[in-house]
């Protein structure tokens, strides 16, 4: 059993009474607000499982259409013939291996070139799985019918978020959480304290890349028919990057600070200006890499530090008052 | 022979954007991503030029290279040079320069999208038929591998018998020892980054001649880029020229046996068999 802080039994009240109100969201609405809600929470589990690697490792991956298409194609696939919940569990595990072999190739190396390979991933996989089915099943795209609506996939996708941040909490408090904290400091530091740096980073792309193919497959349903250019679409892969730099990547929960305004504007935005969006996700790029390289998140911790200093000084104030 | 002929053309035209970027990435240290949105306008100026005012693409270069010459510096000076000053390590310049160039790009393509539109662009010039080896040839590709093989010399002869050619090959080897030996570095990274982009510039005015292009395709041609310029070794021009033949020749050996949509995969399998054997690069010694 694992025993718990006062603080971080607070904390766990906190999230859990916030997942319960997110819950009753489809009973209050069931139709654009649902739809928002379901874009929100998406990017939520796809910029938390980012964050869970690209956090401590500083790593920009943009893998993640890569492995979010494996999991749509997984469910495509197979949705006549298994049951929706295994083919959840099959996605994960595909996404999971891509991950494991990618890693296995280019996390030895600079940062640099795990960007470069992650940034054509997903147009790689893209071609292949395309090749693939024009060579054997001679169709491109496939039919995904099932009974779910967008309630269940609202669900479906909250409790992954739960699971991804129950994930991220063991693991900031695991021997792989605290070899990773030293890795994001300090590289050499970790090699020479005999920190496997290699393996822990493949661990931890490995399960990021798990849980983002397992968010692929929850909503393959929402899309109907899935076909290559729409399963592994780049610009998910950018959005994720955006969104999660935006909020901000010291901390577990940080992303969400990204993902719910930039959502919410990226809606509003490609609904009344289609033309525009890749114009918004630059101008975010680069007002993230000029006023907020520490994201929001930073903005909120300077806040709370200057407070604290203000607070302090005043309670010297009053207790040299009193004297 | 149609693949040695094709892929050696196409080659050409990677090679003139890889040497862009090797510029860019070796010398001035910035890994620039909107390397391919900058090859992309370049063909669209072309277009223009030649459609509008009839002037031919390759005289257009001289028109098009000093222009983006100068936007090149203007955005070295303006948007990375803060970074520049500001990064504590060479990661975190790293870490910085692609996140911004990733907005650049996303930038331009967005202006680019408003501009023309998501349609494909072509124009006919010199699309007659030349006899090489018993085969028929475009000739307006061997002219735009002529043009690249007299840049690329052109630059040879830059960096291998000039001053300011060897203060960029310096820079590139190290730049605070290039700074004891009186170079002005950052003037010189400037330079070789303004460079870069008038490079990838005449590559993307060439590649028009033949190709049919959009406004968003530049991020497949910075990739492609990026991958030659890793394969021949960062910053070496002679590995970045190698590179860009193997892959050009590689995407049409591929493109003509196997299958038309498998190109990507071809450029793929070559960069990680790189990567798992010669990181360093096919000219460049072991670091570290």
């Amino acid at each position: 059993m694992i025993a718990l802080k006062e603080k971080e039994w607070r904390v766990a009240g906190v999230a859990i009474l916030l997942f319960g109100v997110a819950a009753m969201i489809p009973f209050a609405d069931d139709g654009y607000y649902l739809s928002l809600a379901v874009n929100i929470v998406m990017y939520v589990v796809l910029c938390t499982a980012w964050t869970l690697f690209s956090g401590p490792t500083h790593y920009i991956s943009l893998a993640t259409a890569a492995f979010f298409g494996m999991g749509t194609y997984s469910v495509g696939l197979g949705i006549d013939s298994l049951p929706f919940p295994l083919l959840i569990g099959i996605g994960a595990l595909a996404g999971g291996v891509l991950a494991g072999l990618v890693g296995m190739a280019t996390l030895r190396l600079s940062g640099v070139y795990f960007v470069i390979f992650t940034l054509g991933l997903a147009e790689l996989v893209r071609q292949v799985v395309t090749w693939l089915q024009v060579k054997f099943v001679g169709a491109v795209g496939l039919y995904v019918f099932t009974e779910l609506n967008e309630t269940h996939i609202f669900w479906m996708l909250l409790a992954l978020a739960a699971a991804v941040f129950l994930a991220g909490w063991l693991i900031s408090r695991s021997r792989l959480g605290f070899a990773m904290r030293i890795i994001g400091n300090d590289e050499t530091v970790a090699r020479h304290v005999g920190i496997d740096v290699a393996r822990s980073k493949v661990i931890l792309f490995t399960v990021s890349g798990a849980f983002i193919a397992a968010a692929g497959a929850i909503l393959a349903p929402r899309f109907a028919y899935v076909e290559p250019p729409s399963a592994f679409n780049p610009v998910i892969s950018f959005q994720v990057v955006i969104m999660a730099l935006l909020g901000g990547t010291g901390r577990l929960w940080a992303p969400l600070l990204g993902v719910v305004p930039f959502t919410i504007l990226f809606d509003r935005i490609s609904a009344s200006f289609p033309n525009h969006t890749s114009l918004l996700i630059g101008v975010a790029f680069m007002a993230v890499v000029y006023f907020l390289p520490r994201g929001v998140i930073g903005l909120v911790e300077d806040f709370l530090a200057r407070h604290r200093k203000r607070d302090l000084a005043r309670g010297r104030h009053i207790s040299e008052a009193v004297e | 022979m149609d693949i040695l002929v094709t892929g050696t053309v196409l080659g050409g035209t990677y090679a003139l954007i890889a040497l862009g970027l090797t510029l860019q990435y070796g010398v001035a240290r910035i890994m620039n991503l909107a390397n391919g949105e900058n090859l992309v306008l370049a063909c669209f100026c072309a277009f223009w030029l030649y459609t509008a005012t009839s002037i031919n693409p390759i005289f257009g270069i001289a028109l098009i290279a000093p222009v983006a010459f100068v936007l090149n510096w203007a955005i070295y000076a303006y948007a990375m040079k803060p970074l520049v000053d500001r990064a504590r390590d060479p990661g975190q310049l790293e870490i910085d320069s692609i996140l911004a160039t990733f907005g650049l790009m996303f930038i331009m393509q967005g202006i680019m999208l408003l501009v023309f539109g998501g349609e494909y662009f072509s124009y006919n010039f010199l699309s007659e038929p030349v006899r090489i080896f018993g085969e028929n040839y475009g000739l307006n590709r061997i002219v735009a591998l002529c043009a690249a093989g007299a840049i690329a010399v052109a630059l040879y002869l830059f960096l291998y018998r000039t001053r300011q050619g060897t203060a960029v090959r310096a820079v590139s080897v190290n730049p605070s020892s290039a700074s004891l030996v009186a170079i002005d570095v950052p003037r010189i990274s400037a330079f070789a980054f303004a460079l870069g982009g008038a490079l990838t510039a005449a590559g993307g005015a060439l590649l028009s001649t033949f190709y049919t292009f959009n406004a968003s395709m530049g991020v497949i041609f910075t990739m492609k880029a990026l991958i030659i310029v890793i394969m021949g070794g960062v910053g070496d021009v002679r590995g970045a020229v190698l590179a860009a033949l193997l892959l050009g020749l590689a995407e049409t050996a591929v493109a003509t046996l196997i299958d038309p949509g498998l190109t990507m995969a071809a450029t793929y399998t070559l960069f990680l068999l790189v990567l798992l054997f010669r990181p360093q690069g096919i000219f460049g010694r072991q670091t570290s």
